[in-house]
Parts: structure tokens; C-alpha cells; sequence
């Protein structure tokens, strides 16, 4: 165990429920690491999810005052818990799926109503817990459970997306580029306003296994690939990190 | 100035296999275990700890929070145990 995150998890309820390699884990690291390093009081912090297994990033592993919403939600209680306690440094941190379509607009109303929280989203680019469907992330072309012909339509931009309703702080990072990752994480974390960091975070399990040809065949190889999937001034294909 | 050199501790009841440690690691220092442990994991293993240069990759991307990289000095004093 890592010496200096033990005061921020709760030991017992590890080994995490994720899948070996799971990129979740990994973001739960950086995000407890941009925690650590901002010297923040964990008491005085929420965590809110919705449903998935990005959801499980928060609950039950930080010991914190955690929230396991219903599926798209976690922002309105966010919301909820702001306007009554608004000393709180409200967190949400969910998958793609969660955020961006069952939760979308309350995702853009959040940004456009600039209500203080920093939204964190998983993503996967796939409906994971639930099966491996095809979800608003998933890339043109990409094969999921319920595309496996590969997806024909377009995916979402959600730094586009939360950035064109208004958030001022928006930002994209990978589990790979984890320096980078947690840097971006202590800025929304210290944001005045609404603040949204979009995180890639593979899933092999789902996502990987069906996309060889981006993800390769194991998922320390899909999170070894985007040290070279990603880009400030994306090509074709590539991912485009920074803060925006 | 004497080398510095580095304590690799991975707690087998969290790890569960998924080599990016193995893959991250610019010295090879680590591999998997060709025995599984009792969690039923064939978990990573310190094989060339002497090579560690202590850059922390393994330990920042370890989706389980199971590695730790601790540099010797720090070991001597602290009283803390593997895992
Ligand atoms: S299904 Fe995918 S997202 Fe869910 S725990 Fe497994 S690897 Fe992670
Ligand atoms: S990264 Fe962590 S869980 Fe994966 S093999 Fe290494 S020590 Fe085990
Ligand atoms: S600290 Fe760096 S060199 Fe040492 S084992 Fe970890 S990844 Fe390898």
C-alpha cells in the first residue's frame, strides 16, 4: 500500500471490484494524488457517482462522505449538496456513459449555471458494467457489443461539449500521462466555478478486447498505447489532450 | 556520492496481475510470477531490484494501489511493513 494515500481510503474494502488493469483504478490513484498534494481535508470534500463502474472510483474506497447515486444523477444531488453546504468541495466523478448520455443535461446545465464542482468523467468510451453497448463516446468505427459491424455514427466531444455550454475550466488527460493527469485534477480541484476534466481511461474488459487494433491484446497494453494515441494537435485518430 | 537505491513493495492479497507495472518499467526490473498467489493472482515480482532507478512509474499507474517504491534511507527509519 502507498504510505501517503492510506489516510485517504478505507484498506479493507480493497482489492478494488475493478478488472485487472482496469484504467479506473488508476484515475482513483491520480485523483487522490492531486488530493494529497493540494493538502485538502478530505472531511470537508464529497464524492458523488452515479451508476457503472466508474462509480465504484469513489465508493467505497475513499474515506470520505461518499454518494452512489442513481444512473445520470450524480450531478442534481451534487447540486443539491452545494446550494445547502456550500463550504463542501463537491466532487462528481462517474463514467461517460453516466455523464454524457443518461446525465447529460444535467451535465451542460451544471456548466452553463457555472454551480461550484469539478465533474471528473471516466472515460471508457463504452457502457462498461452493463455490458459493453455502444455509447456517445464510443469512436466512429469502434466495435462494442451492440455495434459489431463498428459504430456508424459520430462520438461526442465532451470537452466541446461542456466547454461550449460554459465551464470555464476544462480539461482533457489520460491514465497514462499521469503527471500531466493530476496536475489538471489540482487545478479543477481549485477552481472557482464549475470545472470538468474528461479522462481516458481504458477498459479492457469491454472496450479493449473489441478493438485490438487501437487497444492491442492485454489492458496494460491498451493503457501502454496511448502514450502515443494522443496529441495537442491531433492527426486522424488521435486524442487531444490539454486543458482548453 | 553512493547510489541511491530503492525497496519495491508489492502487497500480493491486492494485486491482480494486470503487468502495467511490468510494462511501464523502464528498467525491467519487474516481472510476473509464475506461481499464483493466495488471492489466486499470478501477482508482479521484484526481479532486478539493484536496476530500480525509483522514476515511480509502476508505482503512479498500479490500478490497485498494490506497489510501492520507498527509497532505502526512508526504509531504515520507517517502521512501516511491506503491504
Ligand atoms: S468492465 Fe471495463 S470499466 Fe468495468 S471494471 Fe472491467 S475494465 Fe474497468
Ligand atoms: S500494476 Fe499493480 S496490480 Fe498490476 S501487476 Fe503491477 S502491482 Fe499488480
Ligand atoms: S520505480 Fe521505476 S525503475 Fe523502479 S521498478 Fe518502478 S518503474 Fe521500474
Amino acid at each position: 500500500m502507498i504510505e501517503t494515500l492510506k489516510k485517504y481510503i478505507r484498506p479493507d474494502v480493497f482489492p478494488t471490484p475493478f478488472c485487472p488493469g482496469c484504467g479506473h483504478g488508476i484515475l482513483m490513484q491520480a485523483l487522490l494524488r492531486a488530493i494529497d498534494e493540494l493538502k485538502l481535508d478530505i472531511d470537508k470534500m464529497v464524492f458523488l457517482s452515479g451508476i457503472g463502474c466508474a462509480a465504484w472510483i469513489p465508493s467505497p474506497h475513499f474515506a470520505a462522505d461518499t454518494m452512489h447515486t442513481t444512473h445520470g444523477r450524480p450531478i442534481t444531488f451534487a447540486t443539491g449538496i452545494k446550494l445547502v453546504n456550500p463550504k463542501l468541495k463537491v466532487v462528481v466523478i462517474s463514467g461517460d456513459g453516466d455523464l454524457s448520455a443518461i446525465g447529460g443535461n444535467h451535465l451542460i446545465h451544471a456548466a452553463r449555471r457555472n454551480i461550484e464542482m469539478t465533474v471528473i468523467c471516466a472515460n471508457n468510451s463504452i457502457y462498461g458494467m452493463t455490458g459493453g453497448q455502444v455509447a456517445p463516446t464510443t469512436p466512429t468505427g469502434a466495435k462494442s457489443a451492440t455495434t459489431p459491424q463498428g459504430n456508424p455514427e459520430r462520438d461526442f466531444d465532451l470537452c466541446k461539449l461542456v466547454k461550449g455550454a460554459g465551464a470555464d475550466y476544462v480539461a482533457r488527460g489520460t491514465v497514462y500521462h499521469m503527471r500531466e493527469l493530476i496536475k489538471y485534477l489540482k487545478t479543477a480541484l481549485q477552481h472557482k466555478g464549475f470545472s470538468f476534466v474528461d479522462v481516458i481511461s481504458p477498459c479492457y474488459t469491454q472496450f479493449g478486447r473489441r478493438n485490438q487494433n487501437t487497444c492491442g491484446g492485454s489492458a496494460s497494453s491498451a493503457i501502454m498505447n496511448l502514450k502515443t494515441a494522443v496529441s495537442k494537435t491531433p492527426q486522424d485518430g488521435e486524442i487531444l489532450t490539454g486543458e482548453f | 556520492m553512493a547510489k541511491k537505491s530503492f525497496d519495491i513493495q508489492i502487497n500480493t492479497a491486492w494485486c491482480k496481475g494486470c503487468e502495467v507495472c511490468v510494462a511501464i518499467c523502464p528498467k525491467k526490473v519487474l516481472e510476473m510470477s509464475d506461481k499464483p498467489a493466495p488471492s489466486g493472482y499470478f501477482t508482479a515480482v521484484v526481479k532486478r531490484q539493484a536496476d530500480c532507478i525509483g522514476c515511480m512509474e509502476c508505482e503512479l499507474h498500479c490500478p490497485d494501489l498494490a506497489i510501492e517504491v520507498k527509497s532505502k534511507k526512508e526504509e531504515v527509519k520507517s517502521d512501516a511493513k511491506g503491504g
